[in-house]
């Protein structure tokens, strides 16, 4: 089966620091991967090289058989690709339901003719995005919060909404970088329990994350970096007892 | 008991009567003043229309002046109808704002400003040795087309369709592109596509106000479309409030007001009204972007907070 | 031709100054400061005031006018800069701030000194004609260039030699990693601004030595050509605004002996241009963003 994004060969230098080094990724539509490494080791790079933000120096990047080369951010999102910040990037000015349908965006297909006259077939396409931007509001347990301004929100209901946002797009492909840090441990469950539910309805996801016992809950299959490079690749079980994930963690203090 | 609600009656009737009368002589004297509401609220909305999604473009005086001088040929040379005149006006700048946008909506904040202010002094330079064109002096004895009913109409129709697309699917781009554009452009949305849109549809509005302008107010001249003029045109965006799309027109019809007021009080300060003027323009502009940054449209939402906040505070204590 | 590019490079001197006040503040906080011609033409109206009300030698008249400049700029500063620094659209917001303060500066300068024309009185400067690489520069030219260049050189070592022209690089630079490393960033952004109007007074008063015409508004086709300068130049680079001052006097003066005077304007603006959609970060710009 055609994996829902795959990376083969995929390089890319700041200057002169290999911040992704040759990584070899396939993740399969349905399943949770995880990304996990040492500060530094890459992992940002990687779901900005996949989302467009930067540009590969070398190697190939697909989404369900569907190549990235040359493709700007938003045609990357087009063909089923959203994700969320490491250091969040809501749009803090608008509500928490605006932000979620900002994540619509490419499933909408309003008539401008109708949106002009005041239509009703507009006004019902608007009901509905509204509808469901504040199901999936409820769903990340931010139910009763949808008009409220971004960034008066807390940091963990912050990261809730940028999920929302993220699964608005009902993306093939989820790229989740870090979203728990900073989360209590009963909102964290709440996340993993959300990714599971995820996976399980036919998206891709990437997770990039510190928390490793949350990895190991949640996750089908692991990936370590180091330095830019893919050091295991498995069963998260098995991947964590290698001699060398343990001394990539150990030795630069990193999880 | 007939008697007093006759007497009644002829009173209101009489009223009524000296009102209307006031009001049209009113009308009458402040015609110039009331049509420029409408040309400078045109102007205040295509300044917004990039600012709605963050690019401080400041090309309008430019297109305005591609618009009058467009409407103005059209009507005194080729004789053609007025309505006609007034299409090109919207049109033309239209037009030149796509090749102009896509190298230029490249550039970040500043020197997006200074490419557009740098467009906007290119016309003007290529309009002053324009011999056809009347050179310097500009073209006069244009016919007065434009009354103050269709500038107001104008005037409406932007905001309408403005007002629409605030709350639309688009509208919401525009806004996330303005608070966050590369994340926006994760989200699939073609920022450059929608910088691009607003700003030819900015360059048509300014068109159109110069096109009505030239044809209010007789006559056209490129020292009427120099960097100060696109000041204004942000000014009265800016002191209006670039968060709603009524904002701008609010910010310019007090701006416009404000010197005519201004002219009956200066004898008594002892300041001569140029410089009083100017003055005021500047420490409004400056009171507004260091106190309310998003213009005098955020002030009933501002003073409602601020009540709220007064209510609470007794009970806090 | 020796003629022009005497007329040139005096044109062009001035030209440099002014645009170096623009991208001094620019290299250290990113910001473009609207009211660099506002300042340019109070110090004007001043070293005006100082030579012929207060008749004061030119050589006292112009350091006073620099001074009162930079108060300016301090003023300005605090005013409409401070205020903004925390808010995410700083530099738009500043850009629209320093406009509100250059409106209130050219009202002040329309109320006390009027609309008209004024003109420093005869033998301010004395004129002594020589003769010069097949032209004729007057002694007004030579003092104008060599003040210029004076200030140049100053300017130079002030940024290369002296602490406050390491801090100033420094902040330049990155003002986070500037604070860490203990410099008092208010302080120099202070001295930064007094400096670059200082900058900007002294080019009016030589502008208006220049041409002989002191008003109100004689700041607004300067302060685009400035843009131009700068954008040209490089935004930021001290070197790229004397070097793009120059080379856009020398080039404004030649076409208009070749083309007339009314397309002189249209060399700056093709200029800039031409570089931002070819190369944005000017001919001598730091090529990457600043970091905050």
């Amino acid at each position: 089966m055609t994996p829902a994004l795959a990376l083969a060969g995929v390089r890319r230098a700041f200057g002169g620091v290999r911040a992704v080094d040759g990584v070899e990724l396939k993740v399969a539509p349905g399943t949770v991967h995880g990304l996990i490494g040492p500060n530094g080791s890459g992992k940002t790079t990687v779901i900005n090289l996949v989302s467009g933000l930067l540009r590969p120096d070398q190697g190939g990047i697909t989404v369900a058989g569907q190549s990235t080369d040359g493709l700007p951010a938003h045609r990357i999102a087009a063909l089923g690709v959203a994700r969320t910040f490491q250091n969040i990037r809501l749009f803090p000015e608008l509500s928490a339901r605006h932000n979620v349908l900002v994540g619509q965006h490419l499933r909408r297909h309003p008539s401008p003719v109708a949106r002009l006259c005041g239509l009703p077939s507009a006004r019902a396409e608007e009901r509905q995005a509204d509808a469901e931007a504040d199901a999936l509001l409820e769903r990340v347990g931010l139910g009763g919060r949808a008009g409220e301004k971004a960034r008066s929100l807390s940091y963990g209901e912050q990261r809730r909404v940028e999920i929302a946002r993220a699964l608005a797009a009902r993306p093939r492909v989820l790229l989740l970088d870090e979203p728990t840090a900073g989360m209590n441990p009963s909102e964290v469950r709440a996340v993993a329990a959300l990714i599971r539910q995820v996976a399980t309805e036919g998206h891709a996801v990437l997770l990039v994350e510190h928390n490793v016992r949350l990895v190991m809950e949640v996750c089908d299959h692991l990936t370590v970096l180091n330095f830019g490079r893919v050091i295991a690749d498995g069963a998260p079980v098995a991947v964590l007892k290698e001699s060398e994930v343990i001394s990539a963690y150990l030795g630069s203090g990193g999880a | 008991m007939a008697m007093g609600t006759t007497a009644m009656a002829t009173a209101m009737a009489t009223a009524t009567a000296t009102a209307i009368s006031a009001l049209s002589d009113l009308y009458a004297t402040y015609q110039s003043t009331i049509g420029y509401i409408g040309i400078n609220g045109l102007l205040a909305l295509s300044v917004y229309a990039t600012l709605s999604c963050g690019q401080l473009a400041l090309g309008s005086a430019g297109f305005m002046a591609l618009g009058a001088y467009a409407a103005a040929l059209l009507t005194v040379s080729a004789g053609l109808p007025f309505p006609v005149a007034l299409m090109a006006a919207a049109a033309l700048p239209a037009a030149v704002a796509l090749p102009l946008g896509l190298p230029v909506l490249r550039l970040r904040g500043v020197f997006l400003a200074i490419a557009t202010i740098g467009f906007g002094e290119m016309v003007r330079l290529f309009l002053v040795n324009w011999d056809f064109a009347g050179g310097a002096e500009g073209i006069v004895a244009i016919p007065q087309k434009a009354s103050v009913g269709l500038i107001a109409s104008c005037l409406a129709l932007a905001l309408f369709v403005l007002g629409r697309l605030r709350g639309s699917k688009w509208g919401f781009a525009l806004e996330a592109i303005r608070e966050d554009e590369a994340a926006a452009r994760t989200m699939g949305i073609n920022t450059a596509a929608y910088k691009l849109g607003m700003l030819v549809l900015g360059a048509a509005i300014a068109g159109l106000a110069g096109g009505l302008e030239a044809h209010f107010t007789f006559m056209v001249a490129p020292n009427g479309f120099s960097f100060e003029r696109v000041v204004d045109m942000l000014v009265f965006a800016v002191v209006g409030g670039a968060r709603t799309f009524w904002g701008p027109a609010v910010g310019a019809a007090f701006l416009t007001l404000l010197p005519e007021l201004l002219r009956e009080l200066s004898p008594l300060i002892g300041v001569q009204p140029g410089p009083l003027r100017l003055m005021i323009n500047g420490l409004v502009l400056l009171a507004v972007i260091l106190f309310l940054p998003n213009g005098l449209a955020s002030l009933p939402a501002g003073l409602r907070q601020w009540r709220r906040r007064q209510r609470r505070a007794p009970e806090a204590a | 031709m020796g003629q022009q590019i005497i007329n040139g490079l005096f044109l062009g001197s001035i030209y440099a100054l002014f645009a170096l006040g623009y991208t001094l503040v620019f290299g250290v906080l990113d910001l473009l400061n609207l009211a660099h011609a506002a300042v340019f033409m109070l110090a004007s109206f001043v070293a005006h005031s100082l030579v012929g009300g207060a008749h004061l030698r030119l050589w006292l008249a112009l350091p006073l006018a620099m001074i009162f400049a930079g108060l300016l700029g301090v003023v300005l500063e605090r005013v409409a800069f401070r205020p903004l620094r925390g808010r995410a659209d700083s530099n738009v917001s500043g850009l629209i701030s320093s406009l509100a303060v250059a409106t209130v500066f050219q009202a002040l300068a329309l109320q006390v000194w009027g609309p008209n024309v004024s003109r420093f009185p005869v033998g301010t400067v004395p004129e002594r004609p020589i003769a010069f690489l097949g032209g004729v520069i007057s002694s007004l030219q030579i003092l104008i260039i060599g003040i210029a260049l004076g200030l140049f050189v100053a300017l130079a070592v002030l940024v290369r030699r002296t602490r406050l022209g390491r801090q100033m690089r420094a902040v330049a630079e990155s003002p986070r990693a500037a604070r860490i490393v203990g410099v008092n960033v208010d302080r120099v952004i202070v001295a930064s601004f007094f400096i670059s109007s200082a900058l900007g007074g002294a080019a009016g008063v030589l502008f208006s030595l220049a041409f002989n015409a002191i008003q109100p508004d004689m700041g607004r086709s300067v302060e685009l050509k400035g843009l131009a300068v700068i954008i040209v130049g490089g935004m930021g680079s001290m070197v790229g605004a004397v070097v793009a001052g120059f080379a856009l006097g020398l080039v404004e003066v030649l076409v208009v002996a070749h083309l007339g005077g009314s397309w002189r304007d249209a060399v700056s603006f093709g200029a800039l241009f031409l570089i931002l959609v070819l190369r944005p970060r000017g001919l001598l710009g730091a090529a990457s963003l600043r970091e905050g």
